[in-house]
């Protein structure tokens, strides 16, 4: 086991250089435009050194003149040693940002899996010992439906009715005009308030798959040899799906939702986006629309981070939920 | 079966008895045949595709059918109030000098203080002044050998001949008669007239027209004839607030006056007609879903943009599975270190965060100002590039178990080729899984297209596709407002992507042959 974790945890660091190396090459890329603005600006002020000057004076203090790898081998050293960088839109520490950010993204991504495992997963039951029955078509179709919503669109459907015909939230941003002058409680009921809407959204397009999941893994299980057995021996209805087909079900969905718990962190990039809601996800978008590269280069390490560790503890976790599997 | 036999059997005919084991007796389906069947045995997923085949009717026969063009604008006629006039009453003191005299702003303003302490004589360099009272609000100045200079008056003489000017001596008379209450005056042997209105006649011919509103056009090439100006000085004695006026053509026109008190003068506003995009137009019968924010069909739009937004889930699809099945299917095939490497590839290719990677690019080729043409083969090359590794592991995960079967070692007994090997004989086997995959596959790439293009980051203008169609709910009041600009758009993705969805669906259920039904 021990040894296990090792080597994948070694995978796990060589896959991240080279994820990370690809993507330093890709920004490293694209025009440079930001740095290029500011030398402009720089240039332009009376008595200021030439463009070229204050470009390349930018160039060494970003690390951008050392080539490719060069750069990126010092920006590998930056990251672990916890140096981070500014961001350039934000003009603030990259990690001062984060932590500010990170904490609601963080929030709503636990309401919104709360919510998904409450309603998705009682319903794939329900589907799956229904099979090809009215409510097992209507479950998948509807999860279908959750799928296949485009966010954005569904997004400005809940802000039409409940937004501008009903007027009962607003259409943007996480605090209410009147925020300053609330009490605690009330501040804190007021962004409650304006987190409704984002996460119905979330909730709505991320209950389908995991429905299907569920759905699909009860069934297999529904038609294990076990399960006739349990049924043989005169066990009723009740005790054959709770206690021996569901508790096997429960085998993929643990495995499915440790390793969906890094994910928590990574942020609702679009829906964020879309409400104006300042999580990381909205705070990583203006910062990668706009050009600001350490500020991405930080988020993009983040985010694969995370899927690195979800995958590592959905092996870990299934190899320790079921004690048939061996890890070799 | 037995039902279907007696069906065929034609009454009174003698039916030939067949052998227990005849092939005859059973109805023989091609694998093929059996997958259709089970297909269009499942009610949800014909649903799926009926939906796909009016999908692919309306974007791709529909552009052909529709008497529009994609990037066509339409006109309308629209009812605007221009800026006309501008108009101020008159309450300081306005000047002219003589010909040839020098009345310098100086000497004017001397004048206004003469005016405003009642003196008569005001003396500025030496030199005397005197200002006499002529009329009412009007004053002239002379020098003390009695040549006068110019004069000082509140009420304005304007030509009503376009483009003639007055001169210093008509002024002085038509003003000298007008603020004293006389109706006629003689200048130079000729005899003028004036109206109670302030018009100044000669032989019956307009000349002039005397009144205490300054009213000028907002450009200098409308000539307000001085019926116009009469009208309008009548409409603010009135205090009203708008007025009808039938000009020299015979066009009747209505003005709306507004006044502005910080700057105490009205400005006049014609209502015209005026030709500008039709944009935003409600539904009708040239438009059944109106028009955009550039004034275009949407209905034609929407079928451009299907095409798009299906062609470019196709592209994508193909150039995953291309790489996909090639990468997969070696590593499948060779196993140990050429597997170890590409599964590497692979995971690294999966770790990559696609979705704020695409969103970086989208906003790389905004700066760089990429076409739009370009820009979307681009789009499809990135998305193509994103999406192989999962093709990859499906592949190469399905050939692990099937090299090792009897028919390989038959493949490799007669000596084939290897590459052979790998694509004619191990990764057909896994096509049933491929196009499951691609099908679902296809419906996710117009997904992320129709969002990078809500975001404004995907496919751009003139090129219409779903998502971009949708971009203008961005704008609050459209969301409000206008419907018909993104609901059609947003039902469009949903359904086209849920039926993928669901023929994809009903395709692995048919595919699987431990399928029970």
């Amino acid at each position: 086991m021990h040894k296990y974790i090792i080597k994948r945890l070694l995978y796990s660091v060589i896959i991240f250089f080279f994820v990370m190396l690809i993507i330093y090459v890709i920004l490293r890329c694209l025009p440079t435009s930001y740095l290029e603005n500011v030398a402009r600006q720089m240039s332009q002020r009376p008595g200021s050194k030439t463009y070229q000057e204050w470009l390349a004076q930018l160039e060494a203090q970003y690390g951008m003149d050392k080539g490719y790898l060069g750069g990126y081998f010092d920006w590998l050293k930056h990251f672990f040693t916890g140096n981070f960088g500014d961001s350039w839109f934000y003009t603030v520490p990259v990690i001062e940002k984060f932590r500010e950010t990170v904490q609601l993204s963080f929030v709503m991504g636990l309401i919104v899996m709360f919510f998904e495992i409450v309603i998705s997963i009682p319903l794939g039951i329900v589907a799956a010992t229904k099979q090809y029955s009215f409510t097992d078509y209507a479950v998948t179709v509807i999860a279908l439906a959750g799928i296949s919503l485009p966010t954005f669109f569904f997004a400005s459907l809940l802000k039409l009715v409940f937004s501008v015909k009903l007027g009962w939230f607003d259409l943007f941003g996480l605090v209410g005009r009147n925020y300053e002058q609330l009490d605690a409680m009330g501040k804190f009921l007021d962004k409650a308030h304006h987190l409704v809407l984002p996460i119905v959204t979330l909730v709505v397009l991320s209950i389908g798959s995991l429905m299907r999941y569920t759905r699909t893994n009860m069934l297999e299980v529904m038609s294990a040899d076990y399960i006739r057995t349990a049924r043989a021996k005169g066990l009723d209805e009740h005790s054959v799906i709770y206690k021996h087909a569901f508790r096997n079900t429960l085998i993929p969905l643990v495995t499915i939702l440790g390793g969906s718990l890094p994910g928590l962190f990574s942020g609702a990039l679009i829906t964020e986006t879309l409400f104006a809601i300042p999580g990381i996800g909205y705070t990583a978008y203006h910062a990668m629309v706009g050009g600001d590269i350490p500020f991405s280069m930080f988020y993009l390490a983040f985010i694969a981070i995370l899927t690195l560790l979800g995958n590592l503890i959905a092996d870990l976790l299934y190899a320790a939920v079921d004690p048939r599997v061996r890890l070799a | 079966m037995s039902e279907d036999k007696n069906e065929n059997m034609v009454p009174g005919q003698e039916q030939p008895e067949y052998a227990l084991d005849d092939e005859r007796r059973v109805k023989v389906l091609s694998p093929g045949a059996m997958v259709a069947k089970r297909f269009f045995r499942n009610r949800v997923a014909v649903l799926g595709l009926v939906i796909l085949t009016i999908m692919f009717l309306f974007s791709f026969v529909g552009g052909l059918v529709s008497p529009y063009k994609e990037d066509q604008l339409f006109y309308t006629e629209t009812l605007q109030k221009k800026e006309y006039a501008g108009a101020v009453k008159n309450e300081d003191m306005r000047f002219m000098g003589a010909e040839g005299q020098d009345f310098s702003s100086i000497i004017q303003a001397q004048v206004v203080l003469a005016v405003t302490t009642r003196k008569d004589v005001v003396t500025y360099r030496d030199v005397n002044y005197h200002v006499t009272q002529e009329g009412q609000d009007f004053y002239s100045v002379a020098l003390d050998d009695g040549t006068t200079i110019g004069i000082a008056y509140t009420d304005v003489v304007s030509s009503s001949i376009e483009g003639r000017k007055l001169d210093f001596d008509f002024v002085f008379a038509t003003l000298k008669a007008y603020t004293n209450g006389q109706d006629a005056f003689t200048l130079d042997g000729d005899s003028y007239t004036i109206s109670e209105g302030g018009l100044v006649e000669k032989d019956g011919e307009e000349l002039a027209f005397v009144s205490r509103y300054v009213i000028n056009a907002i450009s200098p090439d409308i000539f307000l004839p001085r019926e116009f100006q009469e009208e309008l000085a009548t409409s603010l004695e009135a205090g009203d607030d708008m007025f009808t006026f039938t000009d020299a053509e015979g066009v009747e026109s209505e003005y709306y006056i507004d006044y502005k008190p910080d700057v105490k003068n009205w400005i006049v506003r014609q209502e015209t007609y005026t030709r500008t995009y039709d944009r935003y137009a409600a539904p009708s019968r040239e438009h059944p879903l109106g028009t955009d924010r550039n004034g275009m069909d949407m209905l034609t739009r929407l079928m451009y943009g299907g095409r798009v937004s299906l062609v470019i889930g196709f592209i994508v699809e193909i150039i995953s599975l291309i790489i996909g099945v090639i990468l997969g299917g070696l590593a499948g095939y060779f196993g140990k270190g050429v597997d170890f490497l590409i599964m590497r590839i692979v995971d690294i290719f999966y770790c990559i965060p696609s979705t704020p990677i695409i969103i970086i690019l989208g906003a790389a080729m905004d700066t760089m100002g990429v076409d739009p043409q370009i820009r979307m083969l681009y789009l499809m090359l990135i998305l193509g590039f994103l999406g192989w590794p999962s093709m990859a592991r499906l592949v190469r995960g399905q050939i692990l178990g099937l090299r090792e079967q009897e028919f390989m070692v038959a493949a490799e007994a007669s000596g084939l080729r290897v590459s052979r090997r790998i694509f004619r004989h191990l990764v057909p086997n896994v096509i049933p899984q491929l196009i499951v995959s691609c099908t679902m596959g296809i419906g996710g790439t117009i997904l992320t297209e129709a969002t990078l293009s809500f975001l404004g980051l995907g496919v751009k203008f003139p090129f219409a596709s779903w998502g971009n169609i949708i971009n203008d709910v961005n704008n609050t009041f459209v969301l409000q407002n206008y419907w018909f600009i993104w609901i059609p758009a947003g039902i469009c993705i949903l359904l086209t992507v849920l039926a993928f969805n669901l023929v994809g669906d009903g395709l692995r259920d048919a595919f699987d042959p431990k399928m029970k039904r």
